[in-house]
């Protein structure tokens, strides 16, 4: 968390702590003042109006709220939802989840730069549909989808678009009305903000949108969330968006630069490869993969590095990334992929020992690979028939 | 002076509590499903919290399940116990909080259950006999009943209701938001389903709560993406806030027997100074301390023609007090509890609720400010 955010935060604990809920007392006003100027603050970092601004308890909850809360208000347009494999789990496992109760939802394969494929999008719509759900920028790989066009085809055909943007808000320009979107999902503690807190942006103007509430309760959030507030979360995601809008070229410049700097270095390394669209991409992200490198092997040898071998939500689970898998990289290969993720506070002092680490590890780790040892002999592994044993 | 009163709306968070969390977001920012060092830590942070929870509840830490407050555990204990037991009829009070009335409600107009009410008396107490009949008709019912009405105080024999709901296996959810932390529950004798935590209604963070679900209890998971709270619950976890409300239902154990005294203390000697000073006034709810929770005190002021003012003069006073709950308190449709009970709608109502930090000063200062603005002064 960013030390300014945390600052912010501080009074709304115990001096101005106040349930923004409560109309009668100054304990009230003063907590529902700080939600107001943070939902300013949120809403001008993605050029919305504050009145379509729902705080919510994360980006999960936001991509819960939107999906199954479209299809539950435009039911008797349609129940066709449409998204793709490399979505976060948060979209998938919501969507799968609607399967159960009556939904049909296709899962568009992504090209091999991990873009979609806009024919496909579009020959993939019916009169059926009602959502469309394409991230901004991919967790994993870091790839930027080509957003505006994706509204125009589902505003083409009638169909809402909605984003999960919790990678891209904040780190590169997101503005709701230039890129058409009406529903998009974010949370704070992804830039700087506190965890436990986060957003959904539901477009009121041209055309109105609305989602059926998921959660019932006192009515918070113009009926749409339920619960009281967590106003030191609030202001503190306040807090996070401003410092955003103000410091993200400067930091989007820095980071990049950076993010070169470490792919350029680790793609000395012979067998390396960049997944996903180079040129269409988040400014801090970079996922390499190192062929012949055992993957559990790789992430044991870097224990000083704090990178992952996917998305932290599923990087508890052994198996490969799905993200990675959907771009078409064999198990193997996606196990000796990593995704390195900079941040405000990344120096280039780390940069230069991530990139030493990393080659080290590599190194080190194919030294050891009899299949590393077949490959540099010549061999095609690709051609080699193993026998079961 | 400034007194606030309201603390069945929110309470301040604990200076201990906000130290622990304070330590957490300065230095452990990492997500707890990362498999790296900085994620392991707080995972730690994570699963302790979790046992401190299970510990003090006599539960088992695979039955605590973190969420982003009360609604949210109230919400998914109600949807999800009722869709994934397959269960048709439920039965709730209509004095229960919004966030259990409104949920069935949305329910039954969706068509997915028959809503029935159980009956309550004039002072909030739920009529048993008439639960038992209920349950008598209708086989295998989603039951949801407070244990402390938030308004008036007014105490549910929850032990009794799990009993009944046992008997006739129905499934018991027990909001148990107002009297967390303000009792010992002890999920071995309760024969609930369900219970609910908001940690800012005990001097914790807003924004985390959790849900209880008995080991023999299964239901699906209510907000999906990720496999975090064991599949159950997806979202990065709200570390500190998790930490923070541990911290809070841990001193609040510890210093239980202590508040409870001194609070009741202060209940009672307000209780004791407004009918002698103020003529004409009485209490919404139970006020016995058996039958009331003691942090509650809900007051009927005589008809007076600046009813819509007293809250207000109140204010002008220095002193925060509620008209009603805090998630309702910015409509103007009266309360749905002091109707549910049947309270004469000419009498103005106020709850005060009271906190460790409120002290006896301040209730004479309340009392005094009182008898001035109802004597027009």
């Amino acid at each position: 968390m960013d030390p300014r955010v945390l600052d912010a935060m501080l009074p709304y604990f115990n001096s101005k702590f106040g349930n923004a809920a409560s109309r009668n007392h100054p304990f009230g006003w003063v907590a529902e003042e700080a939600v107001d100027y943070a939902r300013e603050q949120v809403a001008k970092l993605i050029g919305a109006n504050e009145k379509e601004i729902i705080f919510t308890s994360g980006a999960t909850e936001s991509d819960n709220l939107a999906i199954k809360g479209v299809f539950e208000m435009y039911k008797d347009k349609g129940n066709h939802i449409i998204t793709c494999t490399t979505e976060h789990k948060a979209v998938l496992d919501t969507c799968k989840h609607l399967e159960k109760l009556g939904a049909r939802v296709t899962y568009l394969q992504v090209q091999e730069d991990g873009l979609i494929d806009l024919k496909l999008l579009e020959a993939s719509i019916t009169s059926e549909t009602i959502l469309v759900t394409i991230m901004y920028g991919n967790n994993e790989i870091g790839v930027i989808q080509p957003v505006r066009a994706i509204a125009d085809l589902a505003h083409k055909h009638g169909a809402l678009f909605f984003t999960d943007a919790t990678q891209a808000v904040g780190k590169i320009p997101v503005n709701v009305i230039n890129d058409g979107i009406d529903l998009m999902a974010f949370s704070a503690h992804k830039m700087y903000g506190p965890k436990g807190v986060g957003a959904l942006y539901v477009r009121r103007k041209n055309p109105r949108v609305k989602v059926t509430a998921q959660m019932d309760g006192g009515g918070h959030e113009r009926g749409m969330r339920s619960g009281t507030l967590n106003v030191p979360g609030i202001v503190g995601f306040g807090k996070a968006c401003e410092l955003c809008r103000l410091e993200m070229d400067e930091e989007a410049t820095r980071l990049s630069a950076l993010r070169d700097k470490l792919q350029a270095s680790l793609l000395q390394l012979e067998e390396s490869y960049v997944n996903g669209n180079p040129a269409h991409r988040l400014p801090h992200v970079a996922n390499i993969s190192f062929k012949y490198v055992e993957g559990e092997g790789l992430m044991m040898a870097m224990k000083d590095l704090a990178v992952s071998s996917g998305s932290a939500c599923t990087s508890a689970s052994l198996e490969p990334s799905y993200v990675l898998k959907s771009l078409g990289l064999s198990d193997d290969l996606a196990h000796s992929s990593i995704r390195f993720g900079l941040g405000r506070f990344t120096t280039e002092e780390e940069v230069d020992f991530a990139i030493a680490q990393t080659k080290q590890a590599v190194t080190h780790l194919r030294d050891l690979s009899p299949l590393w040892e077949m490959f540099k002999e010549g061999i095609d592994l690709d051609k080699v028939e193993w026998v079961e044993h | 002076m400034r007194v606030y009163l309201d603390n069945a709306a929110t309470t301040p968070v604990d200076p201990e509590v906000l130290k622990e969390m304070y330590h957490i977001m300065e230095n452990q920012f990492g997500n707890p499903s990362s498999i790296h060092s900085h994620g392991r830590e707080v995972r730690t942070i994570v699963e302790k919290a979790r046992r401190s929870v299970a510990a003090l509840l006599h539960a088992s830490p695979s039955e605590i399940f973190f969420t982003s407050g009360g609604t949210e555990a109230d919400n998914t204990a109600i949807r999800c116990g009722i869709i994934d037991n397959k269960l048709s009829h439920a039965i709730t009070s209509r004095i229960e909080h919004h966030a259990v009335v409104h949920t069935l409600e949305a329910m039954e107009k969706s068509g997915q259950i028959k809503l029935s009410f159980v009956d309550v008396d004039g002072k909030g107490n739920v009529d048993l006999a008439h639960l038992e009949n209920l349950l008598k008709d209708n086989e295998r019912s989603f039951v949801s009943l407070m244990h402390a009405n938030n308004e008036l105080g007014t105490l549910t024999d929850i032990v009794k209701v799990g009993n009944l709901c046992e008997q006739y296996e129905a499934v018991f959810h027990c909001d148990t938001v107002q009297t967390m932390g303000h009792y010992p529950h002890n999920v071995k004798e309760l024969k609930a389903n369900f219970i609910v935590c908001a940690a800012h209604k005990l001097h914790g963070p807003k924004g985390v709560g959790f849900l209880y679900v008995s080991s023999r209890t299964k239901i699906n998971p209510m907000i999906f993406g990720g496999s975090q709270e064991r599949n159950m619950r997806g979202g990065t976890e709200n570390v500190y806030g998790i930490a923070g409300l541990a911290k809070a239902l841990e001193t609040a154990y510890t210093e239980m027997g202590e508040h409870q005294q001194h609070i009741q203390q202060l209940k009672s000697y307000m209780m004791a100074r407004l009918l002698e000073n103020i003529p004409g006034i009485h209490f919404n709810g139970e006020t016995e301390p058996e039958k009331s929770l003691y942090t509650v005190l809900n007051v009927s002021f005589p008809e007076m023609e600046m009813a819509d003012m007293l809250l207000f003069s109140l204010d002008i006073a220095g002193i925060s007090a509620s008209g009603g709950s805090a998630c309702s308190s910015g409509t103007n449709i009266g309360s749905h509890v002091l109707n549910g009970i049947g309270a004469n709608p000419d009498r103005p109502a106020v709850r005060f609720s009271f906190s460790k930090y409120n002290t006896r000063g301040e209730i004479d200062y309340v009392v005094a400010k009182l008898k001035e603005i109802l004597a027009g002064k």
